[in-house]
């Protein structure tokens, strides 16, 4: 309440356009462990709005926060119909996009962010994916670009939040992202972006770690560094499953 | 239960795959086959990637095989010369199947190979055993004579080089037939995920002209080296063996399999024989209309450098 007789007071007073604020954001869990039974996670994202002046009045403050999977390099591959059935005939190699990628808005991400700001910064989806190189060999690399968006919104990888960050008086706020189970180990850039007049005021990111632990990290590892040894392990334990299952049915029939 | 799988990266219903186990199980322990064949496609399915399907099937065939084996071996009705040269074989195809796999899986291909091999051969056995199992109801109807199986005949098998003594079968032939059948089982192994226990059982019948108390336990020892072999050749080559997925069919597998083998002795065979057929042709149709009707998405993504 006292931020906004502050306001009201300084009402009169012409703002700077440069208000000199800053986000300090903070997030419900810097880290996320994937278990066996990882069936997704809820973070909260929350933050509030330092200043060294009072708010300007003239314009909205509006908050966008985005939080960005690992990027890896994927292929890309479209069917069409050769002798009859459907068969991979061409492919678009993409040098980086990430594994998950989520933006969550206070409101219409057109009316609060402008076309410049959203090319410069990459914050909405197909800016994202379209800041990424497509090979020339291929003349509708767009359609690629478009049905990698596509797949990922339906599988709950890429998502576009409108409206959903609260923002309490133009001071704190906070928004829910869902992370999905299918979700990929790694480092997941987390930003916060303050905006009026649809231009970047202030911008801040921070880290969530996503890890297998457990017996999922050991079995992962494993896998990836030592495959060998991996392969022994699920023959001695398929061996043994199999020699057990018999023998435990010889008793079962004999006793 | 979800439960997250570590090497495919999605998280799926526990229970299901116990329950896909179990099924598999229960059918293996109803026909005596290996359940391969019908384990890869239900994780098509259910969505797991289509190599760590095949890798984990191979995995779970050995589980299934060993446990199979050990009463045979009690019962001396293992080949084991036999069972040695199939193996030979079984090696050498496998390693050319993890070849064709792992070049397929670089051009994008792979699941098409998979799934098309699939729709040929289940399609194939599935016909053969229907009309097998309409054969036997027609023939328990009549009650007639048990027609009798000719043997030791002189076919072109045994007019090529290499003869070999096989004791336990009570043959001496060349041993480029059996070899060239290892080959053949091992090739589908490794691109299928399979044991490939219903083309050799038939082969070594109709083909080598080994006695029927032998096949069957000649076939599982050649089976487990093969699938072994192959599922530690996926897993150092592609790291598409998945553990907690292996783990959970197998436990299910074991289940499924006691539970089939009690009611086997109840139930009328040609009749299950029937369904049997009738839910392979199932699978096998479902998988060929995927192929042939027009995909709801046309474009998939995946992980550059993996199929």
């Amino acid at each position: 309440m006292r931020v906004a007789a502050l306001l009201l007071a300084l009402l009169a007073v012409p703002a700077p356009v440069a208000a000199g604020e800053e986000v300090v954001a903070g997030l419900s869990r810097s880290a996320i462990s994937i278990t066996a039974n990882f069936d997704g996670s809820d973070l909260i994202v929350y933050g509030a709005v330092k200043r060294d002046a009072p708010a300007p009045s003239d314009s909205r403050l509006e908050v966008i926060v985005t939080v960005e999977g690992p990027s890896t390099p994927i292929t890309v591959r479209r069917k069409s119909r050769a002798f009859g059935i459907w068969v991979n005939t061409a492919s678009v190699e993409v040098d980086r996009a990430p594994s998950f990628y989520a933006v969550a808005t206070t409101g219409p991400l057109d009316q609060i962010l402008s076309q410049t700001e959203d090319l410069r910064r990459k914050i909405s989806v197909p800016q994202m994916i379209r800041s990424v190189g497509a090979p020339q060999d291929i003349a509708d690399s767009p359609a690629f670009t478009e049905a990698l968006i596509r797949v990922r919104e339906a599988n709950g990888l890429y998502s576009l939040h409108e409206g959903t960050v609260n923002l309490a008086e133009d001071t704190l706020f906070r928004t829910d992202v869902d992370l999905p189970a299918n979700l990929v180990e790694g480092d997941y850039r987390t930003r916060f972006i303050l905006l009026r007049d649809r231009h970047v005021v202030a911008m801040t990111e921070t880290a969530i770690y996503v890890r297998k632990v457990g017996l999922e990290r050991w079995l992962y590892d494993l896998a990836q560094r030592q495959p060998a040894a991996y392969g022994v392990l699920a023959l001695a334990i398929a061996a043994l499953a199999g020699w057990a299952a018999s023998t435990a049915f010889r008793l079962l029939r004999n006793g | 239960m979800q439960i997250y799988l570590p090497i495919a990266e999605v998280s799926v219903n526990a229970f299901m795959l116990f329950g896909i186990g179990g099924l598999v199980g229960v059918l293996s322990g109803l026909f005596g086959v290996g359940g391969g064949f019908l384990i890869t496609p239900l994780l098509f399915f259910i969505g797991i990637p289509p190599t760590v399907a095949v890798a984990t099937g191979a995995n779970q065939v050995v589980a299934s095989s060993v446990s199979g084996v050990l009463a045979h071996l009690k019962r001396r009705t293992v080949d084991m010369r036999m069972g040695v040269v199939l193996l030979v074989g079984g090696l050498i195809g496998s390693a050319l199947g993890i070849w064709a796999f792992n070049l397929l899986s670089r051009l994008g291909q792979i699941d098409l190979a998979v799934q098309l091999s699939y729709v040929v051969f289940l399609g194939l056995i599935g016909l053969l055993m229907f009309q097998e199992s309409l054969r036997a109801i027609a023939r328990a109807r009549k009650a007639g004579p048990h027609p009798s199986v000719k043997r030791h005949q002189h076919l072109w098998v045994h007019r090529l080089p290499f003869k070999m003594k096989f004791r336990a079968s009570g043959l001496y032939i060349s041993v480029i037939p059996p070899v060239l059948v290892g080959i053949a089982v091992g090739v589908l192994a490794a691109i299928m995920g399979v044991g490939g226990g219903f083309i050799m059982v038939p082969a070594m019948i109709y083909l080598l002209g080994m006695p029927t108390k032998v096949v069957i336990g000649t076939s599982l020892f050649q089976i487990i080296f093969v699938t072994g072999f192959t599922t530690f050749m996926h897993a150092w080559t592609n790291r598409s063996v998945d553990l907690m997925l292996a783990l959970l069919l197998i436990l299910g597998g074991v289940v499924g399999a006691q539970v089939g083998t009690r009611f086997g002795a109840r139930l009328k065979a040609e009749q299950l024989r029937i369904l049997l057929a009738l839910l392979v042709l199932g699978v096998a149709l479902k998988l060929g209309v995927d192929l042939l009707i027009e995909p709801r998405e046309l474009y998939s993504i995946s992980a550059a450098g993996r199929p």
